[in-house]
């Protein structure tokens, strides 16, 4: 601010020292566990590589199966020129996208630099460290890269919604494939529902729907699709937990299916 | 009549202590009376700045039990009382006297943003025509009172002193009810980027954790300028498709 340059002396505040008498710890510790328990979760079901169908259930780990040994997958078998001392599974293919538009996002963007990063901890409570380059500076100025996450979130919402229409195909054990409905395709349905209401929530759509113009009335569609988002915007919180809570079971209600822990029960 | 103790900050700029005092409040009453009661009983020297005692100057931000929060609207019934209530002066400005700080700061900061710069008239006789949506978007900007508790909150600011890198969420929602606003002219998106820091804030919203008025500060002003800014430095994509739009006039 050169024309008005602000000049403010003050001392520092120690790691965790606040005159908070509230448990002001608590939601971050809940935002660490639970997203610490999504990671550790999710890491060993990519590396699995196994248990991810059952019936034309696809979980969503492994969705869609580019390559793979089950009927989803769209080109064949793993393929030979991949190094052997890597270890595969289709789950490596799919799960960067994700995991980086829920990485850029927003909502999670401010949870974990709280949660794990403690910048800072919770609201006017000391940090662990001096200097500070914010989203401002490399690296951290590399998440403005979350609108093109968005745009392949857009696209695996089309790859989940056509899972949701596989599900609704069973074969019976004398081969013969017959429209269904069985717990797992509405496992799979809720699914897609949530991450629908969490990606159509995103504050990067907001902008290119027609945030991004001064005159939103006179955006796409009249500004009524950016009234939509906004309205979901308010809820991206709710839809970005509840969303990462269900994808985690649907992979979980697949894998058990698979493996026979769990009976899958025919609605129709 | 319930009894609580304060402790309440009292000093200057060369330093000072808590000292406490008790009192007793009634049903309905905020910790401004009580404060006020201090200064006519036990403490005439104690210094208090306020005005409207109605939640509307932005006069009497202080931080009770380290929140950031007017004195005037806080309800002495929301607090508990079992043990000390702690009042500080707002901890992001140079303390003048106990509760009072110098927020001197704010007004060089909102200098610095490019001012209102309206398009010509759309009539003969000097009007504009506007869209109810266009102006409710911008309408929920103006209620800030510019009481600096979202100023004061801000880990940039509090923690990291950058008053001169970084104006502030304050000064963000200044600057995004200008920019979006549907008869300005004015650009102000390398401004805020390369003057304003908005790229420091990291987004943990404590600013809309504080606002008395309720704006959403973090979701519809300061996110919306983040993108901004990534449309004219960080995507290469909006960046081709701007060559071929036309620009503001």
């Amino acid at each position: 601010m050169p024309d008005a340059e602000v000049r403010v002396s003050l001392p520092q505040r120690h790691f965790g020292e606040t005159a908070r008498t509230d448990l002001w710890w608590l939601q971050p510790l809940v935002v660490f566990l639970g997203l610490s328990g999504f990671i550790v979760y999710s890491t060993w079901a990519a590396f699995q590589g196994a248990h991810y169908t059952y019936q034309g259930y696809l979980s969503p780990f492994y969705s869609p199966e580019i390559f793979g040994n089950s009927r989803h997958s769209w080109f064949g078998p793993w393929p030979l020129w991949w190094p052997g001392w890597l270890p595969y599974s289709p789950a490596f293919l799919i799960l960067w996208a994700p995991g980086g538009f829920r990485l850029t996002c927003y909502y999670y963007r401010g949870a974990y630099y709280k949660s794990f990063w403690a910048a800072p901890l919770s609201c006017t409570v000391g940090k662990p460290f001096k200097k500070y380059r914010g989203e401002a500076k490399l690296p951290l100025i590399l998440q403005n890269v979350h609108r093109y996450f968005l745009y392949l979130a857009l696209l695996f919402l089309v790859f989940l919604s056509i899972d949701v229409y596989h599900a609704m195909w069973f074969e019976t054990p004398e081969g013969v494939v017959q429209f269904g409905i069985g717990v797992g395709t509405i496992v799979l349905l809720i699914n897609v529902i949530l991450l629908g209401g969490y990606t159509f929530g995103c504050h990067s759509l907001r902008h290119l729907i027609g945030g991004k113009k001064d005159c939103v009335s006179k955006s796409f569609g009249g500004g009524k699709p950016y009234d939509c988002v906004s309205c979901l915007n308010r809820k991206h919180m709710l839809f970005a937990w509840m969303s990462l809570f269900w994808v985690g079971f649907t992979d979980f209600y697949v894998r058990m299916c698979s493996m026979g822990v769990f009976t899958d029960w025919r609605i129709i | 009549m319930a009894t609580a103790t304060f402790k309440i900050w009292r000093g200057d700029a060369s330093g000072g202590e808590y000292r406490d005092y008790t009192a007793e409040f009634d049903q309905g009453m905020v910790v401004l009376d009580v404060l006020h009661h201090i200064q006519a009983e036990q403490a005439g020297d104690l210094a208090i700045r306020w005005n409207c005692k109605a939640g509307k100057c932005g006069s009497c931000s202080a931080e009770i039990n380290g929140k950031p929060r007017l004195m005037c609207m806080t309800r002495m019934s929301t607090l508990p009382v079992d043990e000390p209530i702690t009042i500080q002066p707002m901890q992001t400005f140079p303390i003048i006297r106990d509760l009072v700080t110098d927020v001197s700061s704010n007004f060089k900061m909102k200098r610095s943003i490019k001012k209102f710069k309206p398009r010509p008239p759309d009539t003969e006789d000097g009007a504009w025509l506007m869209d109810q949506q266009d102006v409710e978007r911008v309408q929920e900007f103006r209620k800030c009172i510019e009481c600096f508790l979202c100023q004061d909150v801000c880990h940039v600011l509090r923690e990291h002193h950058m008053h001169d890198e970084f104006i502030g969420p304050r000064h963000l929602v200044y600057a995004a009810a200008l920019e979006m606003h549907p008869l300005d002219t004015e650009d102000r998106v390398a401004d805020l980027k390369k003057l304003h820091g908005a790229g420091y804030c990291n987004i943990t919203k404590c600013c809309t954790k504080v606002c008395p008025e309720h704006i959403t500060i973090t979701d519809n002003a300061i996110i919306p300028l983040k993108e901004r800014i990534a449309d004219e430095f960080y995507d290469p994509v909006t960046k081709l498709f701007r060559i071929f739009q036309p620009k503001k006039k």
